[in-house]
């Protein structure tokens, strides 16, 4: 289903735009589809990292910390805090880039390793350089053939013209949502399932091969590439104070066509998505950080602003990035179902609060209908949703569970259509009939 | 070991290693219940006093040693990275 955010988009049909207003930074000069940004390309607009030493380099940490890089991969940490602290451990530590992008309606990695790799490489070695790494691991999403071979590309290219003084290997990491989790990813490495393992140790503490882990999305890196060869005030100069930069967005559903963006953080949502070809009158609701994010109503996802700040209050956050638009023909409740569903196929199958409640979840869920009893099904609901929450060992489950709640709140009109014994697909099909 | 009266206790489960045997909730039904399949649900995370001998108990008995006792630390909040 073209419209849905479980199905993936092929990354060669992914629209690139950039936000009105916005001098683009990551997409600047992007190859078109099925292009790579070469080697010799790149350092015509990017200078070569320093050689990485095991002492490392606490002046390149600074100049992360001036330019307040934040991660683009869901937490919005800030990059420097977590160079400070997996460069303060007592062994020689490792950077981990995260490629694996899990979420169905993300493109943005996939997008960035398979035409612009280079940006990812540097900021990776530039990281190692800064906290004196001994190796670094990029895993790349194995659904996206496209990244992988831009990655395998990139590297082959490096390896017979430039010496960063550090093994760089490529890990596949298998097409699951919590695979790409941080613990998943160490796990993989170290010879085990891409599965989430128990806590403590965190990986900035003791991660692969049990030294302190660096693990950055592939976003953030390539942010850091562009901050060392154009400084820290140009990467401040758009933005928010605190939230600098830009960010990219994976637009897809009532639009005509799905699209990754660059915008600033901070940007109005309503005109980024008015701006890719969007109405506003045809939206039901707004699945904002994708399906393991928040659903908003259309007003409060088109009066806010794309940063932490002004979300916060909505409940929702950025997230990854991902923004999918419902189209108001589309019954709010049948979507949530569906993404419940997804969630309940995605569990990894280590906690049984996980295992059973998510798929109670989508059952009920499925289930909210006159036939069955709507109203058994939302206290239900309400019940397994609250009960979930930190119950697993990773916060999948806690997704699910605010996926699910957020939904039945701004598709409250469809429930009560539901427990009427209606649906808005089926009153279409009557019309059309 | 010998519960001083001036420390506190945390309770806490690892989900992934916990196979819903039910031990904790046995032991100590005023930190723990049970959800429909039988996996524990926390109530309350801080022990009662002179609850600790139990506590133990629980966790040596349960069979996947998923429960988790650990002194509440003076000095709170310590940096959590996220990803």
């Amino acid at each position: 289903m073209e419209t849905h955010p479980e199905s993936r988009v092929d990354p060669r049909d992914w629209a690139v735009s950039v936000a009105p207003g916005l001098t683009p930074r990551l997409l600047a000069d992007l190859p078109g589809a099925g292009g790579s940004r070469t080697l010799a390309e790149h350092r015509t607009l990017y200078p070569e990292p320093p050689r990485v030493r095991k002492d490392g380099d606490p002046r390149l940490i600074e100049e992360v910390e001036r330019a307040g890089v934040t991660g683009r991969g869901g937490a919005n940490f800030p990059a420097y805090l977590k160079w400070k602290v997996v460069a303060s451990g007592r062994r020689r530590p490792m950077v981990v880039v995260n490629g694996s992008e899990g979420e169905p309606a993300s493109g943005k990695d996939a997008l960035l390793m398979s035409r612009v790799p280079h940006l990812i490489i540097d900021g990776a070695i530039f990281a190692a350089a800064a906290i004196g790494a001994e190796r670094i691991f990029i895993c790349v999403g194995g659904h996206s053939a496209s990244a992988v071979a831009g990655i395998e590309r990139a590297l082959a290219e490096r390896r017979a013209s430039e010496d960063p003084g550090i093994p760089i290997e490529v890990r596949i990491v298998p097409d699951r949502y919590v695979a790409g989790e941080e613990r998943s990813l160490v796990h993989m490495i170290n010879g085990g399932p891409a599965i989430p393992t128990s806590m403590p140790p965190r990986p900035f503490e003791r991660g692969v091969k049990r030294r302190p882990t660096l693990i950055h999305n592939a976003e953030t890196l390539a942010h850091v590439t562009t901050i060392m060869a154009n400084g820290t005030d140009w990467y401040r100069s758009t933005g928010t104070p605190a939230e600098p930069g830009t960010r990219l967005v994976s637009l897809s559903g009532a639009l005509p066509r799905p699209v990754i963006c660059e915008v600033g953080a901070g940007a109005s949502l309503r005109e980024v998505f008015e701006a890719n070809g969007g109405d506003h009158s045809l939206v039901s609701g707004v699945l904002i950080g994708g399906n393991f994010g928040t659903w908003l109503s259309p007003q409060d996802a088109f009066d806010a602003q794309l940063s932490v700040a002004s979300l916060k209050p909505t409940g929702a956050s950025p997230g990854c990035g991902v923004l999918f638009f419902l189209p108001s023909d589309v019954c709010g409740v049948a979507a949530v179902a569906e993404i419940a569903s997804w969630y309940s196929r995605e569990s990894a199958g280590q906690c049984g609060p996980c295992v059973f409640g998510v798929e109670a979840i989508a059952t009920a869920m499925h289930a909210v209908d006159s036939t069955s009893g709507a109203d058994r099904m939302l206290t239900r609901l309400d019940r397994l949703t609250s009960e979930i929450r930190g119950r697993g060992g990773c916060k999948f489950p806690d997704g699910a569970a605010q996926m699910v709640r957020s939904g039945l709140a701004v598709f409250a009109d469809e429930v009560r259509l539901h427990r009427a014994g209606h649906c808005t697909t089926r009153q279409m099909s009557e019309v059309a009939v | 070991m010998r519960e001083k009266t001036n420390e506190r206790h945390r309770v806490s489960v690892d989900f992934i290693a916990c196979r819903g045997h039910g031990m904790c909730a046995d032991f100590l039904p005023e930190n723990f219940r049970l959800d429909e399949w039988g996996y524990p649900i926390v109530k309350d995370d801080t022990l009662a006093p002179g609850r600790l001998r139990d506590a133990k108990r629980a966790a040596l008995l349960c069979p996947e040693l998923a429960l988790k006792i650990e002194k509440v630390k003076e000095k709170a909040g310590s940096a959590q990275a996220g990803s």
